[in-house]
């Protein structure tokens, strides 16, 4: 089985317009659903290491949902179930503008939010409690100690996991064309059923997608050993 | 509350085991299959990734650990495409979507599972290899009689938690219309057109009770590892990695 495999194909036609869009809204989606996960990941970690009960209980739900329903429901729950909800005009509002960027960033982000959080949990979990005891009786608030006592060390700490997870949020915003987000995979669908130039379309798309991930990895532990916290 | 209700009262059949026994099988039923066949075709494959990982000689440590990267760094849904299209190459005939999620899963578990077992043997102390291959025990007899045995007893939980990210991962035979239980609810979905949240709403409940309950049962479990481990050999110093370090999958 040797096919001649030729690459050419991709700078055909339409196909370089395309694949740079793909490119580019994967990017986006990534870069997006990344920032809300963290913000999401520092505030239930937050909450989770807090005295209230409450607020602990509401955070384990939101881990549990999250963790425990495959990201593909969870992006469709948002997609096709959420607008359903919504008054009216909301909903021709969004029948109108292009919605399925926006849910599925939302689904994505809040989703990694509640893995993100765990992660930091796990770094926070880390630090001795006498740290934040000590910066409270410096006089700093709880979110000061929170924020310049606890978070850096434990972010260190949790750097590996938040890479593998950072890793799989990159990953997992391929499962965006299900809804028709005309990023990488998409397009790669696109033009594979055009050209029928199966492998070199898949080839390129394989490779960019691992090409990227290595980067993240690359990126993280460059970034562990670069912030790594000295023994004295 | 009350569609719901109503909705699960009349598909309630096809969620469970799709248009059985009149057509194919499908819903949870396909679903379980899936992750069943999936994690247990992938274990002995990835006891030999993981093996390999860690043998001391490089041309097996090389592909096992590009392997593994690769699985890595790209996504399911790429892989399910790549099987989509190269089995029926490879034999000759085209295969059913359960036979492609079936093939996509084995390769992508392996790979997980590899690195849940490597962290099973190199959590074990050095002590135990050297002691078994100094009293004559072969490089085979040691790693099938001394270290696999603790290693993946130790693993149980990790693997629990791989079999539940399994489960979410059949999700993806919607793609190809496999007719898992993803499948069903998007069916019911198309019937029905106007419950849209109250189907998807359905949906991740079902998933969520099987896998909820599930991680539930791998954190008992890990706790009576660690105690097992805690009070008797202490001292060695044997780790289980946590189930919260290794989850790594969706």
């Amino acid at each position: 089985m040797s096919i001649p495999l030729d690459f050419s194909i991709l700078l055909r036609d339409e196909y370089p317009k395309w694949i740079v869009k793909g490119l580019v809204t994967m990017l986006e989606l990534t870069a997006l659903a990344w920032l809300l996960a963290m913000v999401v990941g520092i505030v239930l970690a937050t909450i989770r290491m807090s005295n209230s009960r409450w607020g602990q209980a509401v955070v384990a739900a939101y881990v549990e949902y999250h963790q425990n329903v495959p990201m593909l429901v969870q992006i469709f729950l948002w997609y096709f179930g959420i607008p359903a909800l919504l008054p009216g005009p909301w909903q021709q509002w969004i029948n109108a503008h292009s919605s399925e960027f926006l849910f599925a960033f939302v689904a994505v982000g809040l989703c990694m939010g509640a893995y993100m959080s765990e992660d930091l949990r796990g770094g926070i979990r880390s630090i001795p409690k006498s740290q934040l005891e000590a910066s409270r009786a410096l006089g700093l608030s709880y979110l000061q100690a929170t924020r310049l006592v606890v978070l850096p060390q434990a972010i260190r700490i949790a750097m590996p996991t938040l890479v593998n997870h950072t890793v799989l949020l990159f990953k997992n915003t391929s499962l965006a064309m299900t809804v028709g987000v005309a990023e990488l995979t998409y397009v790669t669908r696109e033009i594979e059923s055009q050209s029928f130039r199966t492998v070199e379309v898949y080839l390129f798309a394989t490779m960019v997608y691992l090409g990227i991930s290595l980067l993240i990895m690359a990126g993280g532990a460059a970034f562990e050993h670069r912030y790594r916290i000295k023994a004295r | 509350m009350a569609d719901i209700f109503s909705i699960l009262r009349d598909n309630w059949t096809l969620l469970l085991i799709g248009q059985y026994p009149h057509g194919p099988l499908g819903g949870l039923a396909i679903t379980f299959l899936l992750s069943v066949f999936g994690l247990v075709l992938a274990l002995p494959l990835s006891v030999a990734v993981a093996l390999a990982r860690v043998s001391p000689f490089a041309w097996l440590r090389w592909p096992a650990t590009v392997l593994i990267y690769v699985v890595r760094g790209v996504p399911l849904i790429m892989f399910i495409f790549w099987v989509y299209f190269f089995v029926p190459l490879l034999i000759g005939r085209t295969v059913s979507g359960f036979t492609t999620m079936l093939v996509t899963l084995v390769i992508y578990e392996a790979a997980y599972l590899a690195e849940v077992v490597r962290a099973g043997i190199e959590g074990l102390p050095k002590g135990q290899t050297e002691a078994a291959r100094a009293v004559g025990l072969s490089y085979m007899q040691t790693t099938f009689k001394v270290i696999l045995p603790q290693a993946l007893y130790n693993m149980v939980p990790a693997m629990i938690s791989q079999f539940v990210s399994t489960i979410k991962e059949t999700s993806l035979g919607y793609v190809i219309s496999v007719n898992e239980l993803t499948f069903a609810a998007n069916q019911i979905n198309s019937t029905l057109l106007t419950k849209p949240f109250e189907v998807f709403l359905i949906l991740a409940v079902i998933y969520f009770l099987l896998c909820f309950s599930l991680t539930q049962f791998a954190r008992s479990m890990e706790r009576r590892i660690t105690r097992k481990r805690a009070g008797t050999v202490h001292a060695s110093g044997i780790r289980a990695p946590t189930v919260a370090a290794l989850k790594v999958t969706p």
